[in-house]
C-alpha cells in the first residue's frame, strides 16, 4: 500500500443538471503506483479529465474515497498537502500561465506555498533547467510557442516538487514539433527524478509509450496493463471506436492473412524486425 | 488587423536597464509625482526641464520612443480634443488673432492648447515608462505593498493587486484572439469597416460575443489551474523577488525631487523665455 500515490475507491461522481442527476462514473477502483507512467485513453466525455481532477482535489467524489499518498482529499485541512503532492497541467497552456513573465510564472506555486525567497529561486532554476527553458527565464510567455508554452507550465508545477503529475491532454493544442518536446520532457521526468505521471491523452503512440494503459469507456475501465497487454485486444479497442497504434495495425493485418506475427511489437524498430524475422 | 496590434497600453518589455530594477513601489509613487509636478508647472523653463527629463528615462530604459508613440495613437482623438477646446474657450486680453461668428482664437488660446497638449503627452508618455519597465507582477507587488496599510479597514489589497495583473497578462492573449474572431468573421463576410459609427458599433457584436463567452471559459481554466498551484489567497505568501530599496531608487527619487523642486521654484518666481 505504501508505494501508492493516487487510490480510487469505489470513486462515484455525479453531478446536477437541468434534466436531474448525471453519473459520470461509478465505483471505480483504481491505484497508481509511484514512478509508473499511466495513460488515460478515452473518447471525449467518457469521464477520464472529470478522474483526473479527482486527483488533486479540484474535484470531490459523491462517493466513493481518493486517496493522495494516503491522504484523503476530501479533508479540508491537507487540501495544499495533496495539490502540492499531486501537479496539474491542462490542455491550453494560455490558460495556465498566470504571469507575464516566464520565471515569475514558474514560482506562482511556491510562492503560494509560502516557501522562502532563496528555496523558490532555486527551484525555479531547477524547474526551467528540467524542461530545457532557461534560456527563456525572462522571456514573455505569450511570445513563445506551444510546445515551450507548455513545458513552462510543467516547470510550474514542478516547481512545487510534486510526487505526481496528471497531465490532461497536454499535447492536444500543440503542432508535431511541440507534441515531442512534451512528451519528451515528461519521459524525462519519470526517468530521471521517478516523478509519477498520469498522462490523459488520446494520441495511441504517446499512450505506446507509457508503462501502463487504462482505457475508460462510458464511465468506466475497460482494459488496463502494459500496453503491449491493452493494445494487442484490436477488437475491444476497436469496438469502442479507438484507434490501435499504427504497428499493431499493420502486424494484426498481416495476422489475419496468416502470417504467425506477434501482436506486442509496438516500437516501430521491435515491429520491423518482427517482420523481418517472419520473412526470412 | 493592425489597430489590434497597435494598443501597446498595459504592455510590458522585459530588459535589464536601472529602469527595470527600480522597486514597483518607488516607480509607482514617483509616477504620481511626476504627474502632480505636471500640473503644477508653468512656463516653458519648466516644460522644457520635464521633457529633459521624460527623454533621460526613456533613453535609460532602451524603450523604442516609437513604441511610446504607438501607444498614443489610441489616444490621439482625446489629445486634439483637448488641445480645440482649450484653443477655443481660452479668452485673451489683446485682440484676437482670428474671429468669425462668435469665436475667436487669441494668442493665450493658442499658447494654452499647444501647453495642453504637451502636458497630456507627457502625462502619457510617463505612465507608460511605468508599465513598459515594470512587468505586471512586479507593478502588482507594488500597489500591493502600498495598499497593505489600507487593509485595516477592509481594501482587499491583494485581490484587488491579482486582479489587476492577470488583466495585463492577459491583455496580449485576447487581442490575439480578437484578431482571429474578426479573421473568422470577415472570411464569412462581415465587414468592420464601412458604414456610419452605429453600423461599425453593430458590426463589432459578432465580435464581442464570441470574445466575451471565451474570455469567460478562460478565466474559469485559469482559476483552477490557480488552484493546482495551490493560490489561496494573499495569506501566507512568499515572493521571489522581494522588494527592496536600491541605490537606483535613491537616484530616482532625487532626479525627482531635483524636478519638483525646480517647477515650484518656476512656479513662485517665472522666468520667462520669449514672453511665455
Amino acid at each position: 500500500m505504501d508505494d501508492a500515490v493516487l487510490r480510487a475507491e469505489k470513486l462515484t461522481f455525479e453531478y446536477d443538471t437541468d434534466d436531474g442527476e448525471l453519473e459520470v462514473f461509478r465505483d471505480l477502483d483504481i491505484t497508481v503506483k509511484r514512478g509508473e507512467v499511466v495513460a488515460v485513453l478515452g473518447h471525449n466525455g467518457c469521464g477520464k479529465s472529470t478522474l483526473a481532477k479527482h486527483f488533486n482535489a479540484i474535484l470531490l467524489p459523491t462517493g466513493g474515497k481518493v486517496y493522495v499518498m494516503g491522504m484523503d482529499t476530501a479533508s479540508d485541512d491537507l487540501l495544499l498537502d495533496i495539490r502540492r503532492t499531486v501537479g496539474m497541467v491542462f490542455q491550453n497552456p494560455d490558460n495556465q500561465i498566470v504571469a507575464a513573465v516566464v520565471e515569475e510564472d514558474v514560482a506562482f506555486a511556491p510562492e503560494n506555498l509560502g516557501v522562502p525567497q532563496a528555496e523558490i529561486v532555486e527551484r525555479v532554476d531547477s524547474a526551467l533547467e528540467t524542461v530545457g527553458m532557461t534560456e527563456y527565464r525572462n522571456h514573455a510567455p505569450h511570445r513563445l510557442s506551444g510546445g515551450q508554452k507548455q513545458r513552462i507550465a510543467i516547470a510550474g508545477v514542478l516547481a512545487m516538487r510534486p510526487e505526481c503529475i496528471v497531465l490532461d491532454e497536454p499535447t492536444a493544442m500543440l503542432d508535431p514539433v511541440g507534441r515531442a518536446e512534451v512528451m519528451k520532457t515528461i519521459l524525462e521526468l519519470n526517468r530521471r527524478d521517478g516523478t509519477t505521471i498520469v498522462l490523459i491523452t488520446h494520441h495511441m503512440d504517446e499512450a505506446a509509450r507509457c508503462s501502463r494503459v487504462v482505457v475508460m469507456e462510458d464511465g468506466s475501465f475497460i482494459a488496463d496493463g502494459t500496453p503491449e497487454e491493452v493494445f494487442t485486444q484490436v477488437e475491444l479497442l476497436r469496438g469502442v471506436g479507438l484507434e490501435v497504434p499504427q504497428t499493431v495495425e499493420l502486424l494484426y493485418e498481416l495476422r489475419k492473412r496468416g502470417f504467425n506475427l506477434p501482436l506486442d511489437a509496438l516500437g516501430c524498430d521491435e515491429c520491423a524486425a518482427a517482420i523481418a524475422a517472419v520473412m526470412r | 488587423m493592425a489597430m489590434l496590434k497597435d494598443i501597446t497600453l498595459g504592455q510590458y518589455f522585459p530588459g535589464n536597464t536601472p529602469l527595470h530594477r527600480m522597486d514597483p513601489r518607488m516607480k509607482i509613487l514617483l509616477t504620481i509625482a511626476y504627474i502632480v509636478v505636471l500640473f503644477v508647472a508653468d512656463g516653458l523653463v519648466s516644460y522644457l526641464a520635464i521633457i529633459a527629463f521624460l527623454c533621460t528615462a526613456i533613453a535609460i530604459s532602451h524603450i523604442k520612443p516609437k513604441m511610446i508613440l504607438r501607444g498614443m495613437k489610441t489616444l490621439i482623438f482625446i489629445i486634439a480634443l483637448t488641445g480645440i477646446l482649450n484653443m477655443f474657450y481660452t479668452k485673451g486680453e489683446g485682440k484676437p488673432l482670428l474671429s468669425f461668428w462668435n469665436v475667436a482664437i487669441y494668442k493665450e488660446g493658442i499658447v494654452t492648447a499647444v501647453f495642453m497638449i504637451v502636458r497630456i503627452i507627457l502625462l502619457i508618455s510617463g505612465t507608460f515608462m511605468l508599465t513598459y519597465t515594470t512587468s505586471p507582477l512586479q507593478l502588482t507587488d507594488g500597489i500591493e505593498s502600498l495598499l497593505k496599510p489600507l487593509e485595516k479597514i477592509h481594501v482587499p489589497a491583494h485581490e484587488l493587486a491579482m486582479m489587476m495583473s492577470i488583466a495585463l497578462r492577459f491583455i496580449p492573449t485576447l487581442i490575439e484572439e480578437a484578431d482571429k474572431i474578426m479573421s473568422a468573421q470577415k472570411a464569412r463576410g462581415a465587414d468592420f469597416e464601412s458604414g456610419g459609427l452605429l453600423r461599425r458599433a453593430k458590426a463589432l457584436i459578432p465580435l464581442l460575443v464570441p470574445l466575451f463567452i471565451s474570455a469567460f471559459r478562460r478565466a474559469d481554466e485559469l482559476a483552477v489551474a490557480m488552484e493546482c498551484r495551490c493560490y489561496h489567497g494573499g495569506e501566507g505568501r512568499t515572493r521571489m523577488r522581494s522588494l527592496k530599496f536600491g541605490t537606483v531608487d535613491l537616484w530616482a527619487l532625487l532626479t525627482v525631487a531635483a524636478l519638483a523642486a525646480a517647477v515650484i521654484l518656476l512656479k513662485v518666481f517665472p522666468l520667462e523665455v520669449f514672453g511665455i
